[in-house]
């Protein structure tokens, strides 16, 4: 076929393109994806010359998984909608909550403020500023009760972005649920609990790797003996896609850390088939429809090899890679805000077709503010629209054999084993971060990409091309500065009331704990019900572990 | 002050804030348009940042902020600055803060804001101008 193929499209090149493009020119000299990748004016069999349906793609719900990790994917059940929040207090964001789960959203997705993230009470002087605004201040158990109150957590799956602090946000949840009366090995849900992204990009680590590893391990280990259903991970390239990395990047950045924590906890001696299982993945879906798609197909099959292959994993569920996606927060504009819409179903699509479990559409409004309540209500009907009137979820993998999305998908995990083959030649993920090699690889990729917006070379509707004078945007969501003041009232009274003996004893439990080599988890748990702040827990760390500087600054 | 002909500019990173991505950008823009550029990483309290300007004796200090902690965190800058006598040093800030609040930022003493959507030449332009009265 292949040699017909090559002859037929040299006659179609001859007699057909060529005389066409004397008269009608093609816009640009060299066309690529928004990653770098060159895309041909046509695919055709000739650019799978090696495909092998059974070896390449086989069937979803099996190895390699390139259709998709679900036999049938959306005609059972479509992706969780889930819509990242949080901000204010805890009682502020429960009622967004509830009022996400009363328009359709189907599991719930907890932003923490900065102090949160990085371990800091919201009355500490480095919290400044900080407290409520990117998401939800928890400092104790009572904050995570309020932010739970009258959502029986037997009941939802809550996905919380939380790294350095995972275990003792975790904690807490563990703490509420058991107050709730709720087995908690029926609780259902996820802590990113990625630290080694945070060096990467974002930038909310606390500890140096090591102790941090050791953390995350402590949390594989407990979830494996006392909450089965609990993605004790989500592996991110997410973040590192926003901070300017390329699709190529961010699967090769993520894998390589993924290699990592898979290592980390088989070295402490798990063995790999009880906790695979429970590992998940967040990717972020961009502007290019179809290397979006082709990205997260590459994606299973690529996680599933190095399983398999590298890993020696039995279980095929250790082979199954599962993720969470969400739109691109950095494509959105000030600038015309309308167009956001456009962008996000575009995005939204890319991660459906892709095959995604969880899906957060980003708000028309977030280049300027946290979302309106309208605004993520507009983007909850975006996610329905697709799923009940395009019929987009009414077959599984539609773009299969497409002959551009096969060779996008093959380009893809080529690309990414390069480099997974750097990374390991430099030690492995640690090792390269601490060289500084994916952040100054993530800088050079984004500053590139500024200069194409700069010169016109890349397009963005409203920025560079197409602009129009646009009126200021209303109804932007606002900070009632009081609620900050609340939190700080109600930190101060769990202080007064609690009983500080249990609390002295939890912290002394913790510092033993942290110096040697017991599972924190279990003392995370008791410091929580103790009503520990997260700051005098992190304290307590940062004396044992020391605290982390930045690898490569510029 | 005796120094080289190159402007000096201190860009810096208030706060908790970890998305360093603009400010990065930026900087190196800056660079590459001719001038001494300083990057303080992530996690600079506003003391930190006065501390850096003085010991760099730049004229103008960029800052990057996307967490919402403008309001509290660029005061502090300035009344640094004010109190180690530093009222020359420029300061221009970035990133996501709402159009009220820049009107309230210039009205203290920050000379220009700029949100998302910026392109590094106006960025560019606006250093320039804020360190052209010293040259």
């Amino acid at each position: 076929m292949s040699t017909r193929t090559r002859r037929t499209k040299k006659e179609w090149e001859e007699t057909t393109l060529k005389p066409a493009l004397k008269r009608y020119p093609e816009r640009e000299a060299r066309f690529e994806t928004v990653s770098g990748i060159e895309v041909d004016a046509l695919y055709t069999p000739e650019d799978m010359p090696d495909f092998d349906y059974e070896r390449d793609l086989g069937y979803p719900g099996q190895y390699p998984f390139t259709r998709g990790v679900q036999p049938n994917t959306y005609r059972g059940r479509v992706w969780t909608m889930r819509q990242y929040s949080g901000y204010a207090t805890a009682e502020e964001s429960n009622r967004r909550y509830r009022y996400l789960m009363k328009h359709g959203q189907t599991g719930l997705s907890v932003a923490f403020d900065l102090p949160t993230q990085m371990g800091y009470d919201s009355d500490h002087l480095l919290a400044r500023g900080e407290v409520g605004k990117v998401g939800v201040p928890i400092c104790t158990l009572a904050d995570m009760e309020a932010l739970f109150k009258g959502i029986p957590l037997d009941k939802v799956s809550t996905s919380m972005t939380i790294n350095a602090t995972a275990p003792i946000l975790l904690a807490f949840y563990i703490a509420v649920a058991k107050k709730q009366g709720v087995d908690i090995s029926r609780l259902d849900g996820t802590v990113q609990n990625d630290i080694l992204k945070e060096y990467i990009a974002r930038g909310t680590y606390i500890f140096p790797p090591r102790p941090s590893m050791r953390l995350i391990t402590d949390v594989f280990r407990y979830c494996t003996e006392h909450l089965p259903s609990w993605n004790t991970i989500s592996i991110s390239g997410y973040h590192m896609r926003e901070a300017g990395a390329t699709a190529v990047q961010e699967l090769a950045f993520t894998f390589a850390n993924a290699i990592e924590y898979v290592q980390a906890a088989v070295s402490a001696g798990l063995d790999v088939d009880s906790f695979a299982g429970r590992l998940s993945f967040f990717f972020v879906s961009h502007n290019n429809l179809f290397e979006e798609a082709a990205k997260f197909r590459a994606a299973r099959r690529i996680w599933a090899k190095i399983m398999r292959e590298h890993f020696g994993a039995k279980n095929p569920r250790s082979w199954m890679l599962r993720f969470h996606t969400q739109t691109a927060g950095v494509t959105l504009t000030a600038q015309q805000p309308e167009n956001n819409v456009v962008r996000a179903t575009v995005q939204s699509l890319a991660a459906i077709l892709g095959g995604t479990q969880s899906l957060h559409t980003c708000s028309k409004d977030e280049a300027l503010s946290l979302p309106s309540e309208e605004a993520v209500q507009l983007s909850l009907r975006t996610q329905q629209v697709l799923a009940h009137e395009s019929g987009v979820t009414e077959t599984v993998d539609p773009l299969a054999g497409s002959y551009y999305v096969e060779h996008l998908t093959n380009t893809l995990e080529r690309e990414t084993n390069k480099y997974l083959k750097r990374i390991e030649d430099l030690g492995g993920a640690t090792a390269a971060i601490e060289k500084g090699f994916q952040q100054r690889e993530i800088q050079e990729s984004s500053y590139r990409f500024q200069k194409d917006v700069e010169s016109g070379k890349h397009v963005i509707v409203g920025i560079n091309k197409y602009t129009s004078p646009y009126p200021p945007m209303k109804g932007l969501f606002k900070l009632d500065p009081a609620e900050i003041r609340k939190q700080i009232e109600g930190l101060n009274r769990v202080r007064k009331e609690r009983d500080k003996a249990r609390v002295e004893a939890g912290l002394a439990m913790l510092e033993k704990a942290a110096r040697g080599t017991e599972n924190t988890m279990p003392i995370f748990v008791e410091c929580a019900e103790a009503y520990a702040t997260i700051g005098e827990m992190c304290d307590v760390l940062r004396g044992v572990f020391g605290a982390q500087r930045e690898f490569l600054v510029f | 002050m005796a120094k080289g002909d190159k402007i000096r500019v201190l860009i810096a990173k208030p706060g908790l804030d970890g998305h360093d991505r603009g400010a990065k950008v930026v900087a190196r823009a800056l660079r590459d348009a001719g001038m001494e550029v300083i990057y303080t990483g992530i996690r600079q309290t506003p003391e930190m940042i006065v501390e850096s300007a003085l010991q760099e004796d730049v004229d103008v200090i960029g800052v990057s902020i996307l967490s919402g902690a403008h309001m509290e965190l660029i005061p502090l800058i300035l009344d640094g600055l004010k109190k180690k006598g530093l009222e020359k040093v420029k300061l221009l800030a970035g990133g996501i803060i709402p159009e009220e609040d820049c009107a309230a930022l210039r009205k203290i003493g920050v000379v220009k804001t700029f949100g998302p959507g910026t392109s590094v030449k106006e960025i560019i332009d606006a250093v320039k101008r804020a360190a052209s009265p010293r040259k």
